[in-house]
């Protein structure tokens, strides 16, 4: 694929391997605010190119991850009902529940479908008007527009048997909660590139003279990454703390404005819980009252929903870069991908699933 | 702004494995289709079963070793780009009878027809039988059709069971790779998902991508035509060339090393992947096999699969090692090292 | 949290009052909603993110990045690694 497959170059890789080793002379912990990001590191290996002094802490920026417990709760009691098309990306239908996942709400004949867009459920909306269509509206800045435009064409189009189960997540708040916690260990975020593509940069500046911290807007191929850790090394190094944007081929500082209008539009700013962290006040958007009927929360009033915490997984550690995954009592033995306690060792970006393979490996070899 | 974040209440669901259904998962030739035969059926058979079941089974009767297999074909949609159920009903089993170096000689079709079924779909279904039964060299020689209610299938469901005679000189075994066999794919790999991903409901998108299904029991006579000790064989079919290696690793005990930058991975497969943040190594394939040969017979090998149109672009992907049994170990394009572990369930495409 | 690809606009065109089109990654198409980036033209590209162009991607800007990777450590090449440890000490960077 064109404009990507340049930045998996592995002579440019090593190149800038080499330049970061170069210019480090002190330990560092980066903290890579999205799951997309760590994805890319543990898929190619980055962090064992690293210099031994580069600690990537991953970040809570995994959806899948911090969809608070109740939402997936009403996400699977909504999805159980007769008469209802429940349609979700891929990445949520693994997550555990209190109980079960979407996996096994459709084993027991609840219509369950993955989706690639939301525009697709829109679509089986408009097919099945007997049916109630709803949407797993989960994700980051960077998915809301879709969201928001598929709400917004529903209203338009006046498909009354679509609504949304909105659950979203804003990163600026989550890089302040990080900081603001008392055994925080981060120097410095890699910002996440795709939510900038749609947000633009200028939330981040406060952060960095706030909390002192260099915040580099990063990309995810390899070349991207070791970019975004280079400009991090060499503010971290002389003392600065700054935006700075690597990712300028994809990102500008004011974003997308016709994604912020719409997103102004659709949704409004709420406190949301982020399952493992807690609540976090204004960190989240719900459905503005002005798409209020097409909120799925209000259509089907799901109450009843008792969230059973397990005392055992420690995702929200894990999630604050605050334990490494193999430091938790569960990891391996109880917790398993294959038989996950939580979502960072459900998702393929979670830092549980990933350590989980790469503990193996130190493990067993000689 | 926020008070400092509540690191103590963190919160996590109960266990997740205690669903007492099938799931979606239990069919993805992953990890929890290994559980389900391991814990489930295995000890519900009891003491008639073969704890050894593999892809086929191998029978000593008078004399011959004879190579039994099954496989039921339920893929959707029925058609898709480069092929029909019926090719991969005919392929997949005369291919889990070319793995353990047998050559095909019979073959059942039993049909599981949803009632509303068009004709002529059927039809073309049986066609696609009877072609794919000819190339293969294989007779069609006894069958059965069962009618479930509407609404309660997919169409049509396939199952295939074959016969065949394994080679007197081969000895092709999973448990049979060794620490310093090469491991060798027989071209092209992540074709047959994409193929069938494209045109699936929700998820279509545009390419050239053709299913590669096609019977490999010449490329395997080639092969042991060679004489060289070929040791194990396995298509991998669901949950990918990653399937397949982690299967041979458990099973013979060794660790497997692969180097991304040999797979052979086409650009539209790459990228359609690319598209749904899929891993080819995960993404299924029909008309393919991984071959695991001593090293100092690999060249002869190789060079018999380079000759044979289904073998054309062979090439060596890794090899076995010592280090890590039961692992399988990619080499990143950086230098870097992941664990290719097995897929859990099905693999999906992903927002993150 | 974020998969997004480039790809380049084939055709553009209204469906029901919204902004669609078919969007070539390399040799695989998808239908695209252009709604966010409406003034892309056919033979641009785009980041594309669960069906939707979220931003323009800025091609110079690419292949300016990639030059300057090329560029890294030429100093390094040049002169030795003493003077650019001195060279950063100056402040000045490659």
């Amino acid at each position: 694929m064109k404009y990507l497959d340049e930045f998996s170059d592995p002579d440019l890789a090593a190149k800038l391997i080499a330049e970061i080793k170069a210019i480090t002379t002190r330990r560092w912990a980066i903290m890579e605010v999205c799951g997309g990001q760590t994805h890319s590191i543990i898929r190619h290996g980055i962090d064992q190119l690293l210099p031994e002094q580069i600690e990537m802490i991953h970040g809570p920026g995994c959806p899948v991850c911090v969809t608070p417990l109740e939402i997936i709760d009403k996400a699977l009691d909504i999805a159980a009902r007769p008469g209802v098309v429940f349609c979700s990306f891929g990445d949520m239908l693994r997550v555990p529940g209190s109980d079960e996942d979407l996996f096994g709400i459709k084993s027991r004949g609840g219509d369950v479908r993955v989706v690639y867009s939301p525009l697709d459920a829109l679509t089986i909306a408009k097919a099945n008007p007997d049916k109630q269509v709803v949407f797993f509206g989960i994700g980051f800045e960077t998915t809301a527009p879709a969201n928001a435009m598929t709400v917004f064409q529903a209203k338009r189009q006046g498909v009354e048997n679509f609504s949304l189960l909105v659950s979203h997540v804003l990163v600026p708040p989550a890089v302040a909660a990080i900081m603001e916690s008392p055994v925080c260990r981060v120097q410095a975020f890699l910002a996440a590139g795709h939510v900038c593509s749609v947000m633009g940069t200028d939330e981040y500046p406060p952060l960095c003279e706030r909390y002192r911290v260099p915040i580099v807007v990063t990309g995810f191929e390899p070349l991207d990454i070791l970019e975004g850790i280079r400009r991090t090394v060499a503010q971290l190094e002389s003392g600065r703390h700054e935006l700075e944007n690597a990712y300028t081929r994809a990102v500008c500082a004011e974003g997308n404005p016709a994604a912020k209008r719409m997103l102004a539009d659709v949704f409004e700013v709420t406190d949301r819980a982020w399952r493992g962290i807690g609540t976090i006040p204004s960190s989240g958007w719900r459905l503005s009252p002005a798409y209020r009927d097409y909120d799925a929360e209000h259509r089907f009033s799901v109450t009843g929903i008792h969230t059973e915490e397990s005392k055992v997984c420690r995702s929200g550690e894990v999630l604050q870069g605050l334990i490494k995954p193999h430091e938790c009592e569960a990891f391996g033995g109880q917790c398993t991908p294959r038989n996950p306690l939580g979502a960072t060792m459900v998702s393929s970006e979670g830092a549980c699933a990933a350590y989980y393979l790469y503990r193996r490996l130190e493990v067993t070899s000689v | 702004m926020s008070d400092a974040v509540d690191v103590q209440s963190w919160v996590c669901p109960l266990p997740l494995r205690n669903s007492p259904n099938v799931v979606m998962g239990h069919g993805g030739g992953g990890a929890m289709s290994a559980e389900l035969i391991e814990h489930l059926f295995l000890p519900a058979f009891g003491p008639a079963a073969d704890a050894a079941m593999g892809d086929s089974a191998v029978l000593e009767v008078g004399g011959v070793r004879l190579a039994f297999s099954t496989d039921s074909y339920v893929v959707k949609p029925i058609v898709f780009p480069g092929g029909t159920i019926g090719d991969l009903a005919v392929n997949g089993t005369v291919n889990d009878l070319a793995m353990a170096g047998a050559q095909p000689m019979v073959l059942s079709t039993a049909f599981i027809l949803e009632e509303g079924t068009a004709l002529d779909e059927l039809a073309l279904v049986a066609q696609a039988i009877g072609t794919a039964a000819l190339a293969a060299g294989v007779r069609l020689v006894t069958g059965d059709t069962k009618v479930v209610d509407a609404g309660h299938g997919d169409g049509v469901y396939v199952n295939t069971a074959g016969i065949g005679i394994v080679d007197a000189r081969a000895d092709i075994r999973p448990q049979r790779a060794a620490v310093g066999d090469v491991v060798i794919a027989s071209g092209d790999i992540g074709v047959h998902g994409v193929a069938v991903m494209s045109c699936r409901d929700g998820l279509e998108f545009g390419t050239t991508v053709t299913s590669d299904t096609a019977a490999l029991n010449g490329l395997v006579a080639a092969m042991i035509d060679t004489g060289v000790d070929v040791h194990a064989l396995r298509d991998p079919t669901r949950g990918g060339v990653a399937a397949t290696l982690n299967e041979i690793a458990k099973t013979a005990g060794v660790g497997i090393a692969v180097d991304e930058r040999l797979l052979p991975i086409p650009a539209e497969v790459r990228d359609a992947c690319g598209l749904l943040g899929l891993d080819p190594l995960y993404v299924a394939n029909e008309g393919k096999l991984i071959a695991f040969v001593p090293s100092d017979g690999a060249e002869r090998v190789l060079a018999a699969m380079r000759e044979h149109p289904l073998g054309a672009r062979s090439v060596v992907i890794g090899s076995c090692v010592a280090e890590h049994p039961g692992i399988v170990v990619a080499r990143t394009g950086l230098g870097g090292n992941r664990v290719v572990d097995l897929p859990i369930g099905e693999q999906l495409p992903r927002i993150c | 949290m974020c998969l997004a690809v480039p790809g380049r606009i084939l055709r553009v065109e209204d469906r029901d009052g919204t902004l669609m089109s078919v969007v070539d990654f390399g040799g695989v198409q998808k239908e695209v909603c252009l709604q966010y980036v409406p003034d892309a033209d056919v033979g641009e590209y785009v980041v594309v993110h669960v069906g939707f162009a979220i931003q323009r991607l800025d091609e110079e800007s690419a292949m300016r990045t990639l030059a300057e990777f090329e560029h890294l450590g030429v100093l390094a090449e040049e002169f030795g690694d003493g003077f650019e440890i001195a060279a950063r000490q100056a402040g000045v960077t490659p």
